[in-house]
């Protein structure tokens, strides 16, 4: 008989050391990397103490990259090779990116995501924002003293599949372990939530520099609850500075700009806009090339008058939010403002009138973000012991569903379901002997497919010829907890596995990231083995780890020689994790994962268990 | 209770999941809490740092434990999967025969949404529809909890679900507004 060790749960948990993990706000403006120190949430600032990192990446001859301060600096001289607010454009296609012919860039137009014509070569805006990143791992790394074990990063909460992937990819390029996608209005509210320990339902309105987000929120004792969000991710402080732009070149009377002066004339738009927060009155004043000089004036009226309906645009999503969430304004306890650009006066105004009360604004709506970004990776690294944690429930913002017959959008999984989710659907043949199905899938609220976001085509090729409407394939989606989807596809009645392929519509194939992680180590002169093998050993380390602490937490679920076999697997990963062949340490480390399967699942049901237990122990 | 029933009620209950009892008037905060307790065990974020053999158990879990709260969580949802733990189909696909007066009744409340010219309109249609939502919850309580009439909470159920669409349209008329 196999003797027992007993042991109470949740209370036998390995002590690790405090692992390094950061929280990343990769914002359309301005970028900021923050980390919790002594229980306290801070924003790690540069060499020279700034806190923001601007989201704005140069490109010079001969490789060289300019990101943040520097490139801002050179950004009207140079306007064809800066990128800003290069958000806009992840995930997106050309003709899906809102004034076009007013960027100065040299577009093109590959198929899924757009690309940038640069000095430094063709870029795709995934490649650009991991520059932005990369300055952000390397900052925190120097300042932490250390390499990070992992980084969560935000995302707007209303980003589709596309724009997250192609977020997630960045975080890669940039050789982050991304613990995870947090969406942005929720990461503010963890922000607020803790600092102000307050219980009930919570909107929480983010304007940020490129898009919108509205999230309505249910917080209780230790949980975060996603009741529903909505948003436009093509609304933000940029067009209030494109409005004030087009303003100023009718009043001016200015005839067409080449691409310095527009970028020239959008800054000092900018400045203005900035400007008319606190005063009444701002100037825009510019020399352009062509000789004019722009000298105008504007007060807050004629700016609240310009940008009226882009603040009423806003309005829009929060009704439907509330609407999807079954709510009123009279159920909210409270409205948290997040974003730079809800800092201009008629958007606190607006939005205070819209909800009766005063907008909650008293952490640094610029930080807010960040911070609890870096509170959730805290948790994510385990450095917070069970109990002072808390849980986290996040939805998709966008309905996923595939094409049917007709050009018709079946929906499989509604917006504003939490996830994890997944869901199957059974489909047939309509011909006889067909042996092929094409599977599109699409993200949206619209009927027709042609209005939804195209994400993926499968094809799901082999079924044995049979008569229409014999053959059952199942299609099934799967959402992770970055709201990433998974989609497969199997015919189920011949027994035959059917051969699936998936093609991002708008995402990077696998083959285009590897390409892009080699181009981003040529220049810092990284080795690609060395990478592969840190990360294979981290990985391995990570692994061992969390096999030992779930063997001391749960050695009562093993029978001896069970037990046995996961000590065997893990005693040949560690023979291999000193030696330098990255994939020996892999092909262990995979050894190890399918050793631990039937345990890990045993463990699942032993948490389920203890979790009902205590629940009828506490109400009886 | 048939033998298959009771065998039905122990494979695949999602009350069971929760540890609840298999009744329609379900008490909504103890599945909230139920729901919350086990989440706390599975997430994902509990195990973000763990291999992944255990980060995959906890996606399938979560998951699972996701549709179950929000089947139990819906009123036409969790009526459906309990008739189908004690088998009987609600067949809201085949069969659409509704009683004569029912219908006219939906005819008149969509000929309002119709006619609807602002928000307030939807306001007071709104209302009326979730007073007769209810009406309709307690009967189906009657039938599942008190009198086990399956077969006749199915043609409850129908006209519920018939009502829950209304409400998905009365939505929809918002959006046109704004």
């Amino acid at each position: 008989m196999a003797l027992l060790q007993i042991s109470e749960p949740g209370q036998s948990q390995a002590p690790h050391e405090h692992r390094l993990a950061v929280g990343i706000d990769l914002g359309t403006t301005n970028s900021l990397v923050a980390t919790v120190r002594s229980g306290v949430a801070t924003v790690l600032p540069d060499a020279n103490g700034r806190p923001l990192l601007p989201s704005i990446v140069r490109y010079l001859e001969g490789g060289k990259v300019e990101v943040g301060y520097p490139a801002q600096a050179r950004q009207a001289e140079d306007p064809k090779n800066t990128i800003i607010s290069v958000k806009r454009f992840m995930g997106r296609g050309l003709k899906d990116v809102a004034h076009v012919e007013s960027a100065p860039y040299d577009f093109v137009d590959a198929p899924g995501m757009v690309q940038i014509r640069t000095a430094g070569g063709v870029r795709s805006p995934v490649e650009v924002s991991a520059e932005i990143l990369k300055v952000l791992r390397e900052r925190s790394e120097l300042s932490l003293g250390g390499n990070i074990s992992g980084a969560v990063i935000t995302v707007p909460a209303y980003f589709d599949d596309a724009q997250r992937q192609a977020t997630k990819d960045a975080g890669k390029i940039a050789g982050l372990n991304v613990l995870r996608l947090l969406n942005e209005p929720t990461a503010a509210a963890i922000a607020y939530g803790l600092e102000n320990a307050s219980e009930g339902l919570y909107a929480v309105y983010d304007l940020g520099g490129g898009t919108f987000d509205i999230s309505i929120l249910k917080l209780s004792k230790g949980v975060f609850e996603v009741v529903a969000t909505s948003g436009d991710s093509m609304l933000g402080g940029d067009d209030f500075d494109q409005r004030l732009f087009c303003w100023a070149v009718e009043k001016a009377k200015l005839p067409p700009l080449g691409p310095k002066d527009m970028r020239l004339l959008l800054m000092k738009s900018r400045e203005a806009k900035e400007h008319l927060t606190l005063h009444a009155e701002a100037p825009i004043t510019a020399r352009l090339s062509t000789g004019d000089f722009v000298d105008l004036k504007i007060d807050t009226e004629a700016f609240c008058s310009i940008t009226q309906t882009l603040v009423n645009k806003t309005l829009g999503p929060v009704r439907k939010a509330l609407r999807d969430a079954g709510l009123t304004v009279d159920d909210m306890r409270g409205v948290v403002m997040v974003g730079g650009a809800t800092r201009m006066p008629q958007v606190q105004r607006a939005v205070g009138e819209f909800f009766r009360r005063d907008p909650l604004n008293n952490l640094d709506p610029d930080k807010v973000v960040a911070l609890g970004a870096a509170m959730q990776a805290n948790v994510l690294a385990g450095n917070k012991p069970q109990g002072e944690d808390w849980l986290l429930l996040d939805v998709i913002p966008l309905s996923l569903g595939l094409e049917t017959m007709g050009g018709l959008a079946e929906k499989i999984i509604p917006r504003n379901t939490t996830i994890p989710a997944g869901r199957a659907q059974e489909f047939t043949t309509f011909k006889d002997g067909q042996t092929g199905m094409s599977i599109h899938v699409v993200q949206g609220e619209r009927e027709l497919v042609s209005d939804c976001r195209s994400l993926a085509r499968l094809e799901l090729k082999g079924i044995p010829p049979m008569s229409a409407g014999v053959a059952r394939v199942r299609v099934s989606f799967q959402v992770d907890a970055d709201g990433l989807l998974s989609v497969s596809a199997r015919e189920n009645t011949s027994g035959v596995e059917a051969s699936v392929t998936v093609k991002p519509s708008y995402g990077l194939a696998d083959a285009d990231i590897e390409r892009m992680l080699r181009d981003s180590f040529e220049h810092a002169k990284d080795d690609v083995h060395a990478r592969a093998l840190t990360e294979q050993r981290v990985e391995g380390q990570r692994l061992l780890e969390a096999t030992r602490s779930a063997l001391a937490q749960d050695p009562s679920l093993l029978a001896d020689e069970e037990r046995e076999a996961i000590e065997r697997a893990m005693r040949s990963l560690e023979s291999v994790l000193a030696g330098t062949d990255h994939r020996r340490i892999k092909h262990a480390a995979d050894a190890l994962n399918r050793a631990t399967e039937e345990f890990a699942a045993r463990r699942m049901d032993a948490g389920i268990k203890r979790a009902l237990a205590g629940r009828k122990i506490g109400s009886l | 209770m048939s033998a298959g029933a009771a065998k039905a009620l122990t494979s695949s209950s999602h009350f069971e999941l929760f540890g609840l009892p298999p009744v329609f008037s379900l008490d909504q905060e103890m599945l909230e809490k139920a729901y919350r307790d086990i989440q706390s065990q599975v997430h994902p974020d509990r195990f973000a740092h763990a291999g992944d053999a255990e980060r995959r158990a906890s996606l399938q879990w979560t998951t699972r434990v996701n549709e179950g709260f929000q089947i139990l969580r819906n009123p036409v949802s969790r009526a459906r999967h309990l008739l189908e733990l004690h088998g009987v189909d609600v067949a809201f696909e085949t069969n659409t025969a509704m009683p004569a007066e029912f219908l006219m009744q939906q005819m008149e409340l969509r000929e309002k949404l119709e006619e609807a010219k602002a928000a307030k309109a939807l306001d007071d249609l709104r209302k009326n529809l979730s007073a007769e939502r209810r009406s309709l919850e307690a009967q189906i309580a009657r039938a599942i909890d008190a009198e086990k009439n399956y077969r006749g909470a199915a043609g409850l159920v129908r006209k519920l679900k018939f009502l829950e669409r209304l409400d998905e349209e009365i939505d929809s008329a918002y959006e046109a507004f704004e």
